[in-house]
């Protein structure tokens, strides 16, 4: 007994005490790998971004506009990205009409006014389950629905539909999420004045939680546009010469033009594909960055 | 400001009838019950021609086979044994867990329980990023950087081919370790800071309060997101078909290259395919293993969480 | 002025002695007013109200009259907030809340068939405890009840600043119309509450507990204020402040939570209602004397 009164005297609180010198080297050889662990992440990303650049760079900017504005080619040197960007362009655009009007739809009866019933637990176990389908099972879907059985064909409509259908798991999530960010004090007060519960909704919830919304609708559509497995399930063209005029027309999309590039041997084609690559990731930034600006400016403090 | 006039009690009963609020529900519901049809499309789609194409090639075959060679031209006359692709699958899910795992443990450990504000402002953006990088991206990544400067320098030229297994291990372990990591972290930062107190205050260092009280409680949550996470591993297509290359086979080196279920439909839909041949319909038979796959590993995450959520509410 | 009567028994203590002068000095400040006739705007007979299969409240029976402000006095947990949700039918909002027994308005059965609970809530208004004024421009959350119930005003504008001035807040805020209302002070939030109710020409304004979150200044103000819209409104006040209820109020109910047997629940039932005065200085009720005079509660 008495080592121990003299181990845990007052005079002895300095560090060594009781935890020896090998127990200290653990936890701080312990916060040293937990760091490392962390920075790990942080260098491959870093190392991801620096190879796209350090590959596609100059590609990049020896022609610009070139890049920009050139067909596909067999040659890499001529090779552009103006069939696959625009056919991006259409299709998040698409996509985001189909989606969104619908995701929102969905949320706001799911947390308005769906009873609690079998039902509406149903619906809601079934919408988180199609968020954990692969995307390649929605291609398939696409193929086998829109492409096949509707004789939509590999069209924009059907890559839209197929992309909007994808998205929508993700968009219903975010906007219930920000609906029920709404205080119910706002819902009683409105109710108090004698409002409706639809007019409620439409004007004092829903204008409440746009910018939350909105927010995560744009994170979903950035996250459909680098997708490629859905649509190259479907069918869509990677060469192509034309830009569509409608919604059946064929349309290419920049995720596809990368992995084609990407899987030929010339290193020319590498170049090119990682050219391509940089526009997609600035696409991407830009879209992050919007949304990131819109949940900072205007999400309501409370 | 008065009350209504005088003598006449103000009428409560129905005012104009609000019909047009009955027509708006309706179309709400309409909304929710769509994802209802989208899971039916999804599994009728798949249901159907899966039916064809085991009329035309054997169920016991395709689960038993060890190879996959899909017949040409008509689609007739091709073996189609589905374990070579499953093996291949099993390869990356396993090997990218093996990657994301300790790493996004580790990180998840590290922005709960060390970080400070400012390094978590930095860090959480970081992790958000990679989970953002296409796919695409991603793959070609491992092509153009993993394969030859990370693993043919360390393990040589010879034993590690271009297109290899252990590339795309790494690089959907890329991909799935913020999934880890952030819900892991979510689990550890939910577990009631009055455990960590106690462990303190008997004398316990962080190591010991991190490593002994709050990744036990959390437990349940780490297991979910590492589930969630292989379910994602199993349906990654493109970084895996780009980096993994595009050949079934039985093994387990990870050196070689291989072909995972995903693989092979990217690889099948790049060539022409006929509607209605066995090579089309194979499509939707393995589209429906990863269907059934995902939905049960993602049914299993969701039970373990809600079964260990009530632990600390 | 009718001089109150204090009642004192042999065995209260010096406190209480004080605090009941004090009641009686705040009634006796107030004194008697006359009313001429007065007209029931409520009539409850034997109200009971389940929340599933738990009593709440059981066997109300009063009226509220018009141009009075009524209060509903207690300790907690005993259905005042219950009650006063049931004038303007809030309860539905809760799944499982029953109602029984007999609610008129104007003569009317509040919850008979037919009855359109949004109607209802138009013409008898709502304040709440916790001011909740919408994330919008104190001229939009003026205006909103008005544009959504189909009000055709001459000139919102006018409807607006009609209803501030009513809430005794246009002066502070008539340079800053559009300003968000969540920038405002509590107290100057509550008050918009007020306008915005106001601003529907209801016939009766509920408050349930409208200062409990509140400074003694803006509770002040907000007495005040009451004093006026009575003569425009009927008012009903669920308060946890006896002296309040005491300043402000025509006629109190005092309700209390007793066990019921058999369940072990707490239900809320009326002990009393009486002339705020009554109330006050000559409890008829045992229970009532305990709580004015600060025994209990």
């Amino acid at each position: 007994m008495t080592a121990s009164a003299d181990v845990l005297a007052p005079s002895r609180l300095r560090r060594g005490a009781t935890r020896t010198g090998a127990k200290i080297f653990v936890d701080v050889a312990f916060s040293v790998l937990l760091f490392m662990g962390t920075i790990v992440g942080v260098i491959a990303l870093a190392t991801l971004i620096w190879t796209i650049f350090d590959n596609g760079w100059e590609r990049l900017v020896a022609d610009p506009a070139g890049f920009l504005t050139s067909y596909v080619s067999r040659l890499p040197a001529r090779a552009g990205i103006r069939a696959a960007l625009v056919g991006s362009a259409y299709l998040m655009v698409l996509t985001a009409l189909f989606c969104f009007p619908i995701g929102v739809g969905a949320a706001i009866y799911l947390e308005e006014f769906a009873p609690r019933n079998r039902v509406t637990n149903f619906v809601e176990a079934n919408i988180a389950n199609l968020a954990g389908v692969p995307s390649v099972v929605y291609g398939l879907l696409g193929l086998g629905v829109f492409a096949r059985f509707l004789r939509m064909g590999p069209s924009l409509l059907a890559g839209a539909l197929t992309l909007a259908v994808m998205s929508l798991p993700v968009i219903i999530v975010a906007a219930r999420e920000a609906i029920r960010a709404v205080p119910d004090g706002i819902r009683l007060g409105a109710y108090a004045l004698g409002a409706t519960k639809w007019q409620t909704v439409r004007r004092q919830v829903l204008p409440a939680a746009m910018p939350g919304t909105l927010t995560g609708t744009i994170l979903a559509l950035s996250r459909a546009i680098g997708e490629t497995a859905p649509l190259l399930v479907i069918g869509l063209p990677i060469v192509i010469f034309t830009l569509p005029n409608d919604l059946r027309d064929p349309v290419s999309a920049l995720p596809l033009l990368i992995f084609d590039w990407t899987s030929r041997p010339q290193p020319a084609f590498a170049a090119a594909a990682a050219a391509a690559s940089i526009i997609l990731l600035a696409l991407l930034l830009a879209m992050n960055a919007v949304a990131i600006f819109l949940r900072n400016r205007y999400t309501i403090r409370w | 400001m008065r009350s209504p006039a005088g003598g006449e009690p103000p009428s409560i009963t129905r005012g104009k009838a609000r019909r047009g609020e009955r027509v708006i529900v309706n179309v709400l519901f309409i909304c929710a019950v769509l994802s209802v049809a989208v899971t039916v499309g999804i599994v009728a789609v798949l249901l159907v021609d899966t039916v064809s194409f085991f009329s035309d090639s054997s169920l016991v075959g395709f689960l038993t086979g060890t190879v996959w060679a899909p017949g040409q031209g008509a689609g007739e006359g091709g073996l189609y044994g589905m374990l070579p692709l499953l093996n291949g699958t099993l390869m990356i899910g396993v090997g990218s867990i093996v990657v994301a795992l300790p790493l996004g443990l580790l990180t998840a450990i590290y922005l709960s329980e060390y970080a400070g504000p400012r390094v978590r402002g930095v860090l959480k953006p970081t992790l958000e990023t990679l989970a953002g990088i296409p796919t695409v991206i991603v793959g070609f990544f491992a092509l153009q950087f993993i394969t030859p400067d990370l693993l043919r320098p360390i393990f040589g030229d010879d034993r590690v081919f271009i297109f290899n297994a252990a590339a795309g291990s790494i690089a959907v372990g890329l991909m799935i370790l913020p999934i880890i990591a952030s819900i892991s972290e979510d689990a550890m930062r939910a577990v009631p800071s009055s455990l960590r107190e106690a462990a303190f205050g008997l004398g316990a260092s962080k190591r010991q309060v991190s490593l002994r009280v709050v990744v036990p409680a959390a437990l349940s949550g780490i297991s979910a997101s590492v589930i969630l996470a292989f379910s994602r591993a199993v349906g990654e297509t493109m970084a895996v078909t780009i980096a993994a290359g595009n050949s079934p086979k039985m093994t387990w080196n990870y050196f070689e290259s291989i072909q995972t279920l995903t693989a092979s439909i990217a690889q099948t839909v790049r060539g022409e395919v006929a509607a209605g041949t066995v090579r089309y319909d194979a499509l939707f038979a393995l589209g429906m293993t990863l269907f059934l796959m995902t939905l049960v590993m993602n049914l299993i995450s969701a039970r373990i969480v809600r079964r260990y959520r009530q632990v600390y509410s | 002025m009718t001089e109150g009567r204090t009642k004192v028994s042999q065995d209260e203590g010096q406190r209480q002695d004080q605090r009941e002068t004090r009641i009686t000095d705040v009634v006796k400040d107030r004194g008697v007013e006359d009313h001429g006739p007065t007209e029931a705007v409520f009539r409850l007979a034997d109200v009971h109200v389940h929340y599933g299969s738990f009593l709440a409240l059981r066997g109300v029976n009063l009226e509220i009259n018009k141009n009075e402000i009524t209060a509903f006095i207690g300790p907690s947990g005993c259905g005042k907030s219950t009650l006063i949700r049931c004038l303007n039918r809030m309860n539905d909002l809760i799944p499982g809340a029953k109602v029984e027994g007999k609610i008129e308005y104007h003569g009317q059965d509040l919850y008979g068939d037919g009855v359109d609970p949004v109607e209802v809530r138009r013409r008898i208004g709502m304040v709440f405890q916790k001011p909740n004024p919408f994330p919008k421009s104190i001229y939009d959350n003026v205006a909103f009840g008005p544009k959504v119930i189909g009000m055709q005003p001459g000139s919102m504008d006018e409807l607006v600043e009609r209803s501030l001035r009513a809430a005794a807040l246009w002066d502070e805020v008539k340079d800053k119309l559009k300003q968000n209302a969540l920038a405002m002070s509590g107290g100057q939030q509550q008050r918009l509450c007020i306008a915005r109710a106001i601003a529907v020409s209801p016939d009766v304004i509920l408050m349930d507990e409208p200062c409990s979150s509140l400074d003694p200044m803006s509770t002040g103000r907000i007495e005040d204020l009451m004093e006026e819209l009575k003569r425009d409104y009927t008012i009903v006040i669920v308060t946890h402040n006896m002296q309040q209820a005491a300043r402000v109020s025509d006629r109190t109910a005092f309700f209390t939570a007793e066990a019921t047997p058999g369940t072990g629940d707490r239900t809320g039932l009326l002990v009393e209602f009486d002339d705020t005065d009554t109330l006050f200085t000559q409890p008829a009720d045992r229970r009532t004397e305990a709580y004015v005079t600060g025994r209990f509660g």
